[in-house]
């Protein structure tokens, strides 16, 4: 059973059409690049899924179960994480502390509810080291590196046993080495069983790590195809509109 | 070792490293470092520098009935500096302090005059406090106004309500509880001889005084162990990643403003009891200098920053200023001068980026004087 199945999804925000009977599905585990030009409905797509917004037509569904998510924390109940493109951290907080942020851990009764501040550094400190990052549960953010910003945010959705992550960008205004290691953790993701949908503009990126790709144009799907039957040429061509559909 | 290639993918990875912890200095950072890169430190050793010198050049300064009397002056302001730093921490700004004061004194004193008992009057007065931070709040965190307008508004409504309210006039025939409303605000403790037992060095501190450290310790408490400060933080580091990541991000702005009403109500109390009288006078201007003194001890206009202490060290060190100037005979015409100085001064050594910018700007500057 696919993990998320999206069915014939269509959405429209007044006049202006975003997305027309889209349909595909994400199995446990996989690894899928969302692809298309700007316009073309990735992140009206994402925030779909996310729980942003209802689809005007078409359901979406989690485990075979029919959702209608109305905020982001009702999907993210259902194991739905979004890593933002900027990040969603707080730069005056540390590691810890923002993988943490609107769960924390408490302990103690009200009113000297506390923070239970070891516990949660102990556990960010053993997200990081699953993810193999070398990011430091007391570092500040503002201090941090493009790539170890991913991390934590990363471990965010590792806290909460997320089923599905998807990466809004993860990989743009990053420096090389920083990429490859954006790339590794997605990797590991895959590896502890979790389904991640990459979008992104980068080729190179995407044929590294997806499994499928789907491209997206005008808002409807041109291409759903497993990373060994398709080439960056033929994706190019997808995206631009040279070839029509694949 | 081995003359062959070595692995320079990891190589240059650990050098790149090595690199980064340089140029960052620390990431992650040691108790002892922390301190030394607080402002408040700074200022907590500028302050007791000043207090030795004084004490050292001016034997009255030093004296118990002088500490005392600086002790309770600025008391007032370190409590609504409690609530400033609060609402600096999420980026937002409160310049309605001063006029929610006089409004607060005039409503309570118009209840003492009426005949009503001191505790409803107080009561009236603090509601009437609170519920000018409900309005700000409101309007800041729900109507997504700048908070800047929001508390200008209120500045000049709070005020004119006051002057209304008043009649233009001075309260002080304050019924029968005047003598317990005077108590409040006059009460001092420890005692000297013979009421007391407190040591003839000891300053008998103030009820403004006590107040004030009991705040301090709550609001530090809370700062550092609740989930509500670590929201109250992150909302000043990034109000969309807060919001995203499911902190109530509106509730809590709401109450960091309706917090600085309350801090500015419980002064404006004790103001009233120790002066014995309200006047809608009270508190003018006193919105700057609550934001100078908050800014003093490290909070940021920028908001993600800020420290119970510091509020604190930063009142104290304003009120320590001008008292030494008056004790040292200076015309107090000159203390703005002083005051304005400092406040520019310790915000630039307390960047963190103080130093670095200094230097940077000296070395621009020096290679033109090469040439």
């Amino acid at each position: 059973m696919a993990l998320l199945e999206v069915r014939g999804v269509s959405k429209s925000f007044g006049a202006i059409r975003a997305l027309t009977d889209v349909s595909f599905a994400i199995e446990p585990g996989e690894v899928v690049g969302l692809m298309g030009d700007n316009g073309a409905g990735k992140s009206t797509m994402v925030k779909l899924i996310a729980g942003n917004f209802p689809p005007n037509e078409g359901e979406v569904l989690v485990d075979g179960q029919v959702c209608h998510f109305h905020k982001p924390i009702e999907a993210r109940a259902e194991g739905i994480e979004v890593v933002y493109q900027d990040l969603a951290l707080a730069d005056n907080l540390t590691a810890a502390q923002n993988v943490f942020l609107g769960r924390e851990i408490k302990k103690g009764f009200w009113p000297f509810r506390i923070l239970d501040k070891k516990a949660m550094i102990e556990r960010s400190a053993a997200l990081f080291a699953e993810l193999k990052s070398e990011t430091r549960p007391r570092d500040l953010v503002r201090k941090m590196s493009g790539g170890q910003r991913q991390a934590v945010a990363i471990a965010r959705t590792r806290l909460s046993n997320a089923k599905l992550v998807m990466m809004d960008e993860p990989t743009a205004a990053i420096s090389v080495r920083q990429v490859s290691e954006v790339l590794d953790l997605i990797r590991r993701l895959k590896a502890q069983g979790v389904s991640v949908m990459l979008i992104s503009h980068r080729m190179p990126d995407v044929f590294a790590v997806c499994d499928r790709i789907i491209v997206m144009r005008r808002g409807t799907k041109v291409a759903d195809k497993p990373k060994a039957e398709t080439s960056p040429e033929e994706i190019t061509g997808l995206i631009t509109g040279a070839i029509r559909e694949a | 070792m081995k003359p062959s290639h070595p692995d320079i993918a990891s190589e240059s990875k650990a050098a790149s490293h090595a690199i980064l912890d340089e140029v960052s200095d620390v990431r992650e950072q040691s108790a002892l470092q922390k301190l030394l890169r607080a402002q408040s430190f700074w200022v907590t050793v500028a302050l007791a520098a000043l207090m030795l010198g004084m004490s050292v050049l001016e034997p009255t300064f030093g004296s118990a009935e002088n500490l005392g009397n600086i002790s309770r002056n600025f008391a007032p302001f370190g409590i609504m500096a409690l609530g400033m730093t609060v609402v600096l921490i999420t980026g937002g700004i409160d310049l309605s302090v001063g006029s929610i004061m006089a409004l607060v004194a005039i409503v309570a004193g118009l209840f003492l005059t009426w005949h009503y008992p001191w505790y409803v009057a107080f009561s009236m007065g603090m509601l009437t406090g609170v519920a000018c931070g409900v309005v700000n709040g409101f309007f800041v965190a729900y109507l997504r106004m700048p908070s800047f307008v929001v508390t200008l508004g209120m500045m000049s409504f709070a005020r004119s309500l006051a002057v209304v309210f008043s009649g233009n006039q001075m309260l002080y025939q304050f019924g029968p509880d005047a003598p317990i409303v005077k108590a409040i605000g006059q009460a001092k403790w420890p005692l000297r001889e013979p009421a007391g037992w407190a040591p003839h060095w000891m300053p008998e501190f103030s009820s403004h005084f006590w107040t004030l450290i009991v705040l301090a310790l709550i609001v530090g408490w809370i700062f550092n162990f609740t989930a509500w400060a670590r929201h109250l933080f992150a909302i000043g580091g990034n109000e969309d990643a807060a919001r995203l990541t499911g902190v109530p991000v509106d509730w809590i702005k709401f109450q960091a403003y309706v917090f600085s009403a309350f801090t500015a109500s419980v002064a404006a109390i004790l103001l009233l009891g120790y002066n014995g009288s309200a006047l809608n006078a009270l508190g003018t201007g006193y919105e700057l200098r609550v934001i100078a003194a908050t800014v003093i001890g490290g909070a940021s206009l920028m908001g993600g920053y800020g420290t119970a202490f510091g509020a604190v060290v930063g009142a104290a060190f304003l009120e320590v200023i001008r008292n030494a100037l008056l004790m040292a005979g200076v015309d107090s015409n000159w203390q703005g001068a002083f005051v304005g100085a400092f406040i520019v001064l310790a915000v630039l050594l307390g960047m963190q980026t103080g130093g670095t910018s200094l230097r940077a700007l000296a070395q621009q500057w020096v290679p033109i004087r090469r040439r």
